[in-house]
């Protein structure tokens, strides 16, 4: 690839180092995908929704019907990026006291079905608990990194640098309005993968993927080697399979969510969770056939 | 980088403020020290580089300053008076009160000032909507006015229950043909008004402005709305220096997030003899609790996109704030004041909602002057500062806004309403 020599410095750095790719980390589950030819499906829940308990079935469920990584999402009183059904499930968790703590050990349990699991965090929780102490329990958790939505590469050094030093992948997001300077310094403290916002707005169903969305993508391509996750509005098996022909992975959270808010029990939103896994993972892995 | 105070600088330029001693500018990604910055999803970003931009052109752009003067002067009523309280100077300690009448401007607060700032802004960068957090509503109907003036559409986010204490500025801002959306999220206050509008900003940025109202919030928002207040204490350091033919003793203004007070305090910087105080509300007491302190009750950390003092519990999770006053109702804060605090440059303590009524009362019977419940903090604390200089000292007060909004709730206080009343 050709290019200023600052951004293949940039992008050299954004491989390396080679021991940040552990067994049962992201990027290496990316990079077994594309020898595969196929996109990965992730998952998001927010933990402790409704329950700790049944957060954790939930995921192990969608793990089991073919989700390839899981975000387990830290409830935060002041969610920004999300649209109401998330705000909704997280604010339920945060009264019935979910602490950071638990949300660690629950993505603990969530990678011992080997699935790469991590955490997505708003900022602060992380600096109140000191980023090297989060990044330290996280890893001795078995998590595999951590998606930071409001984090931008300018403010993240103490956490790119607490990170490598456990060996964590990290994930920044790009957005349609990314000019590609940006998206060069986001893939360049980006470990994992780059998460594109396929529109601008916050998380939620949408009828459709945004058109901005495939654009994006191809732009943040001839950008970086970085895998690409495409997230926000990704809920029918139908829009998965469509963003799974060009995008390294499809993202999908408020569908799940949508699903264990609206169903009559536990139990059978933790079924209803698994049955849409199945469906959206079908749909990803036939995609480019 | 550090300069000396002996730098100080002659405070009277409106544009571009230089940096000298403690009045060192942020750095070019908004840090105040270890605070500002900008914590908010990279799609935001593109926006805050335009209005960062956008705002430095304008700054030094003569048509521009022009315009935003001409409104100050013949919309707004700057500059605003200077007013000698004689008769509330003996209920503290026989010090001279000197209060800048921010309660004097259109709408009836300083708000007005970052507003018409901002909407000249927007103008400029060719969009066409303008979005809105309010608490106490001041900031809503200042948006809401300079909508209507400059024929922007607006939207003003405002927690229900602000709604509901503020009735009258709501029903204000609809009249000035702004559409009022209350927010039942969280707390339902100015925190979740502000999630609201930061979700409307990132889904319409295109042709949308997020009209912030306060020192907070991603860069560039605390350097520009302390910019865009800079003229009270311009103007009212020389209006001290006129009448007094000194400076004063100390500065006193109400913080919520914090623009009328660095607003008045910036001028009065490196003059390293005036003392700068700030009145956080302090609600039922900051020992309960339920208060809105966030200096004094607070710990650094990240909230609306800005580093600073901020109510939390042990996991980062936001507190909510409490206050009688729905505009220092707030559990974040301004960087700058976070620095200030941190540099020993500028004091902050808390006025409890008593004793802010008290001198909500005092000032009403005293001087005929029904201040805004978020001022009536910092007479209050002026109260508490005069009594320690005694009556050789001289404190200017920011009276930040008039209190017809507060009449309902002070009422209610004070046991108003009687029965054959209803
Ligand atoms: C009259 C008045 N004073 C003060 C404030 C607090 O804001 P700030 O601390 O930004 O000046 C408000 C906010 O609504 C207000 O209306």
């Amino acid at each position: 690839m050709s290019g200023s020599l600052e951004l293949d410095d940039q992008a050299a750095s954004a491989k390396s180092p080679p021991s940040s790719i552990s067994m049962g980390s992201v990027r290496s589950a990316f990079d077994i995908a594309r020898t595969q030819n196929r996109s990965l499906l992730v998952g998001y829940l927010p933990a402790g929704f409704p329950s700790i308990e049944a957060s954790a079935r939930a995921a192990e469920a969608m793990v089991a019907a073919g989700v390839d990584v899981v975000e387990i999402g830290l409830p935060y009183s002041d969610p920004v990026m999300d649209g109401p059904v998330i705000q909704e499930a997280v604010d339920h968790a945060l009264r019935d006291g979910v602490r950071t703590r638990d949300v660690l050990a629950l993505a603990g349990r969530v990678a011992a079905t080997g699935a790469p699991t991590l955490v997505m965090t708003y900022w602060n929780p992380v600096e109140r608990y000191s980023p090297a102490q989060f990044a330290r329990d996280l890893a001795a958790a078995g998590g595999a990194g951590a998606i930071t939505p409001d984090l931008i590469p300018e403010e993240a050094g103490e956490w790119v640098a607490a990170a490598q030093h456990e060996g964590l992948d990290t994930v920044f997001l790009v957005a349609p309005s990314s000019p590609d300077v940006r998206i060069r310094a986001v893939a360049a403290a980006t470990t994992g993968f780059v998460y594109a916002a396929s529109t601008m707005g916050v998380t939620g169903a949408r009828t459709q993927v945004g058109t901005a969305a495939q654009g994006l993508v191809e732009r943040v391509r001839t950008l970086t080697e970085v895998p690409i996750a495409v997230g926000l509005g990704v809920s029918t098996p139908e829009q998965a399979a469509e963003v799974a022909q060009w995008a390294d992975g499809v993202i999908v959270g408020s569908a799940f969510v949508r699903l264990l808010l609206d169903a009559p029990s536990q139990d059978a939103g933790v079924a209803a969770v698994g049955e849409l896994a199945a469906a959206l993972a079908q749909a990803v892995r036939g995609a480019r056939r | 980088m550090t300069t000396t105070p002996s730098d100080a600088v002659d405070g009277a330029t409106l544009a571009a403020p230089t940096s000298s001693g403690t009045t060192a500018m942020p750095d070019a990604l908004g840090h105040f020290g270890p605070y500002g910055g900008r914590f908010v999803p990279e799609a935001l970003i593109a926006a805050l580089d335009e209005l960062d931009e956008a705002y430095r052109a304008a700054m030094v752009d003569p048509e521009f300053q022009s315009e935003l003067q001409r409104l100050l002067t013949t919309y707004t009523g700057r500059p605003s008076p200077l007013t000698d309280a004689r008769r509330l100077s003996p209920h503290a300690g026989g010090a001279q009160i000197l209060l800048k009448r921010e309660d004097l401007n259109h709408t009836g607060s300083h708000k007005i000032n970052n507003v018409l700032g901002q909407a000249l802004l927007t103008r400029r960068m060719g969009k066409t909507r303008v979005i809105a957090e309010t608490g106490a509503g001041q900031h809503g109907v200042a948006t809401a006015t300079a909508a209507a003036l400059l024929g922007l559409d607006c939207v003003v986010y405002m927690g229900q229950e602000d709604t509901q204490r503020q009735a009258l500025n709501v029903a204000r801002m609809r009249l000035l043909g702004a559409e009022v959306v209350p927010v039942t999220a969280g707390s339902r206050t100015l925190k979740d008004a502000i999630n609201e509008a930061m979700r409307d900003w990132v889904t319409n940025v295109a042709d949308t402005h997020y009209l912030l109202g306060t020192v907070a919030g991603p860069h560039p928002f605390p350097s520009m709305v302390r910019d865009f207040h800079r003229c009270i204490g311009l103007e009212a350091r020389q209006q001290v220096l006129a009448l007094t033919g000194r400076l004063p003793d100390a500065v006193a203004a109400c913080v919520g997030g914090g623009s009328n007070a660095i607003g008045i305090f910036h001028a009065f910087l490196d003059d390293a003899g005036v003392a700068l105080h700030g009145f956080e509300a302090g609600g039922d007491g900051v020992a309960t609790g339920r208060h809105a302190a966030t200096i004094t009750g607070g710990a650094p950390g990240v909230l609306h996109g800005t580093r600073s003092y901020l109510l939390q519990d042990e996991d980062g999770q936001t507190i909510e704030s409490h206050s009688i006053s729905a505009g220092l109702d707030y559990p974040g804060g301004g960087p700058e004041h976070a620095w200030l605090n941190d540099l020993g440059r500028a004091q902050y303590r808390p006025i409890t909602d008593a004793e802010a009524m008290e001198a909500f009362q005092l000032l009403s019977r005293t001087e005929g002057i029904i201040p805004a419940i978020e001022s009536a903090h910092a007479i209050a604390g002026a109260l508490v500062v005069g009594r320690e200089l005694g009556p050789d000292g001289v404190v200017l007060v920011n009276l930040s806004g008039r209190g017809d909004k507060d009449v309902d709730t002070a009422a209610r206080w004070f046991g108003l309403f009687s029965e054959s009343d209803a």
